[in-house]
């Protein structure tokens, strides 16, 4: 009689273990699942995209020819800024590969190297006066069309698509001669925007979501904590403020397009903003968030003990008191995680920023929140969406500076959470 | 905000109960041990110079009464001892003192309270002044995740009773050295209150209670969340601030009760039962209820 549920619980032993076995093999394979997906999108990312932070280069003896830049004087500006660069940049072409003859063989010639290397020069000379009239030996920035070639050299099958064979002849006795390479691309990271994919830089993306980003922070922080420290601490508890709870949880749900179109209908519409600027698109950002911020900080208010509110009651302190010297101090890692985590969200953000015409193409680089600008997604966007075949490793690598910062911006979240949290 | 009840004072010391023979002291389950609001407290709630005068005090939490019908009185520089079983109201009943009880949304107050002769939930009473003289220590110590320093002169800060640093020290010092925890503690001031024992944080929540210099303590289980040893400083301090101010505590433990207080009220589902000397009431209780209480038959 005694014997008997022991041997039943025994023979019920194999069969719990096998389910718990079981249990945590499904655990297992979904976090292997979710690991190997990040994975693939990483060696996705990082295969096309390692490209584009090196940029391939011509070695060219460039002849500061006063006749042909039509410049007397290399210390008058005007003079510096008018100057001829394309015609010296076509001398030294023609004087490397003088073999060239005929207007379309010396225009597809011409067409080796970038347009920006005229400009390059333009600089070069601006900061050296004492060039003019002298021969120097320069890496020149190559079009995008021999960068994407080159690069494919590398590969089995390279892409001559686009090269001619009097091209791929070309850059073959370049490389021979050791005079075309790939150097670090700081031009990707130092310029705005650009219809030439070898010139497209993603500083102005990312000055426009970093403008963008304060502006958003700037306004939806506080205002979000001040809503989450009324609702929490002062407000009445009744149908009007279940009202607004629900829905401020309703507007974290809200797809994020809808708040573009407010954002277009009211404050480009209303209060007729200018578009593309990175104050609407912080405004429009900030009615994203806010749900976002004043929920996790209502969290984060809630979370602190009840004992530390009572001890200050206890002495006497005012509820602003109280609110101001231990509650808040208490919630703020919560709460800025939260706002961090927002502000991620906001930064990864592309749809609302289209509807008020963030999308744009803007070459130069936004100094205000009125400069007209746009971010590092609708960036992305933009160039997955452009022809030339130099830009699908340029959106990969934009996609890698998105990462990088929104790494950035989590680790920081978990730092200050870690760095501000008191025990008690 | 809370309606002052009229003062109703049909409640007299020592009245025999009408309401339960003595011979059942304990209700049987299911069965009222006395009508909801005919009852009457036995021994002495009542004293000539009170510092506290309860009248007619009931506490609701939303439909549910915690406190029904109480009356007492506490003396100036008295310690009066709280008992009774668990959720008897005896704990709601001291929040009621400071109107800590405020910041509990569904709890409501009627009756009257008052401190040296001042309702204290008039809505002329403000409870900023009230709870710096109506000090509380709580049952889990509590201090602020700040320095030992700090936590002490949080409450003189706020209530700007210092403006020089010298005088703040000198505050800090005597509340630590008056709390027992002065030497302990001197060396380290600028370490987090938190860091210290449970006993050590104990007397540190009490030096902050008296560093804005309270006439009244009120003590909810200070030695509930303790070690015997802890414990034995704590009521050892209480003897020596019952010498400065009125002292009322909460405690489950009833020798706690027989060893600090002067005067012990026995609390039963909301209902004051007896009132009387300490050693009165552990030695020969006037109610059997209090009789069953301390002699262990349920609690």
């Amino acid at each position: 009689m005694n014997r008997k549920p022991m041997e039943l619980v025994q023979k019920s032993l194999a069969r719990r273990y096998r389910a718990e076995r079981r249990f945590r093999f499904f655990g297992v394979v979904s976090v292997i699942i979710g690991v190997l997906a990040l994975l693939v999108l990483f060696f996705e990312i990082f295969s096309s995209g390692l490209g584009a932070f090196r940029q391939t280069h011509i070695q060219l003896s460039v002849n500061f020819d006063p006749e042909i830049l039509e410049i007397t004087d290399a210390h008058d500006a005007t003079q510096i800024r008018s100057g001829n660069y394309e015609g010296i940049l076509r001398k030294a072409l023609a004087q490397r590969f003088p073999q060239v003859s005929g207007r379309a063989a010396k225009r597809e010639l011409n067409g080796l190297i970038s347009i920006a290397a005229a400009y390059d020069l333009r600089a070069e000379l601006a900061d050296n006066p004492e060039l003019l009239g002298q021969q120097k030996t320069y890496w020149v920035l190559a079009d995008d069309d021999v960068d994407t070639y080159y690069k494919s050299l590398q590969g089995d099958k390279p892409f001559t698509a686009r090269t001619s064979e009097a091209r791929q002849a070309q850059i073959a006795e370049l490389i021979n001669q050791g005079e075309i390479r790939t150097q670090f691309n700081w031009r990707f990271f130092t310029s705005g925007d650009s219809s030439e994919p070898e010139m497209a830089g993603i500083l102005g993306a990312v000055a426009g979501s970093l403008l963008t980003l304060l502006v958003t922070f700037v306004l939806s922080f506080p205002i979000g904590v001040a809503a989450a420290v009324y609702l929490e601490e002062y407000a009445p508890k009744n149908r009007f403020t279940d009202f607004i709870e629900v829905n401020i949880a309703n507007l974290a749900a809200v797809p994020s397009i809808i708040f573009g179109l407010l954002g277009l209908a009211i404050f480009i519409g209303f209060f007729g903003m200018p578009r593309s600027i990175p104050l609407v698109g912080g405004l429009v950002l900030t009615l994203m968030t806010l749900p976002t911020i004043i929920i996790s900080s209502r969290n984060a208010i809630k979370a602190v003990p009840p004992s530390i509110r009572d001890a200050a009651f206890g002495i006497g302190a005012s509820k602003m008191q109280v609110i101001l010297h231990h509650v808040l101090p208490l919630a703020m890692p919560g709460m800025l995680t939260g706002a961090i985590i927002g502000m991620a969200q906001a930064l990864g953000e592309t749809a609302p920023l289209l509807m008020i015409g963030m999308v744009a193409f803007i070459m130069d680089i936004p100094n205000s929140i009125s400069d007209s600008a746009t971010v590092l997604p609708v960036q992305i966007f933009l160039w997955s969406d452009s022809p030339e075949r130099a830009f699908v490793e340029r959106t990969s690598a934009a996609i890698m500076v998105l990462l990088v910062f929104l790494v950035c911006m989590n680790t920081l979240a978990v730092w200050l959470r870690k760095r501000l949290e008191r025990r008690w | 905000m809370h309606d002052i009840l009229e003062h109703k004072s049909r409640v007299s010391p020592k009245v025999d109960l009408p309401f339960m023979a003595p011979t059942h002291p304990i209700a049987e389950p299911g069965q009222r041990p006395f009508a909801a609001d005919d009852y009457q407290t036995v021994g002495s709630p009542f004293v000539d110079k009170a510092k506290f005068a309860m009248r007619d005090v009931n506490v609701f939490y939303g439909e549910k009464q915690a406190v029904v019908n109480v009356s007492l009185d506490i003396a100036e520089n008295e310690v009066i001892a709280m008992i009774g079983p668990s959720g008897c109201g005896k704990s709601t009943f001291l929040r009621c003192l400071n109107r800590m009880n405020d910041t509990i949304e569904a709890c409501r107050v009627s009756g009257s309270i008052q401190l040296d002769g001042q309702e204290i939930y008039s809505s002329k009473m403000d409870v900023v002044p009230l709870r710096a003289r109506v000090g509380m220590v709580f049952q889990k110590p509590n201090p602020f995740p700040k320095s030992i320093y700090e936590n002490v002169a949080y409450g003189p800060k706020i209530h700007g009773l210092v403006n020089r640093r010298v005088d703040l020290d000198e505050i800090v010092e005597t509340s630590l050295r008056r709390a027992g925890l002065w030497d302990e503690v001197k060396d380290r001031l600028d370490a987090p209150g938190t860091s210290l024992s449970g006993g050590q944080q104990q007397r540190l929540c009490i030096a902050r209670t008296i560093a804005v210099s309270p006439e009244v303590i009120l003590m909810d289980e200070p030695c509930s969340a303790l070690d015997p040893i802890a414990t034995a400083k704590i009521e050892e301090l209480i003897a020596e601030l019952s010498e400065n101010y009125t002292i009322a505590i909460v405690t489950h433990s009833m020798q706690q009760a027989a060893r600090v207080s002067h005067r012990t009220a026995y609390f039963h589902l909301g209902k004051l039962i007896e009132v009387n000397d300490t050693q009165k009431v552990f030695t020969t209780p006037d109610h059997p209820l209090t009789e069953a209480y301390i002699t262990g038959r349920f609690g």
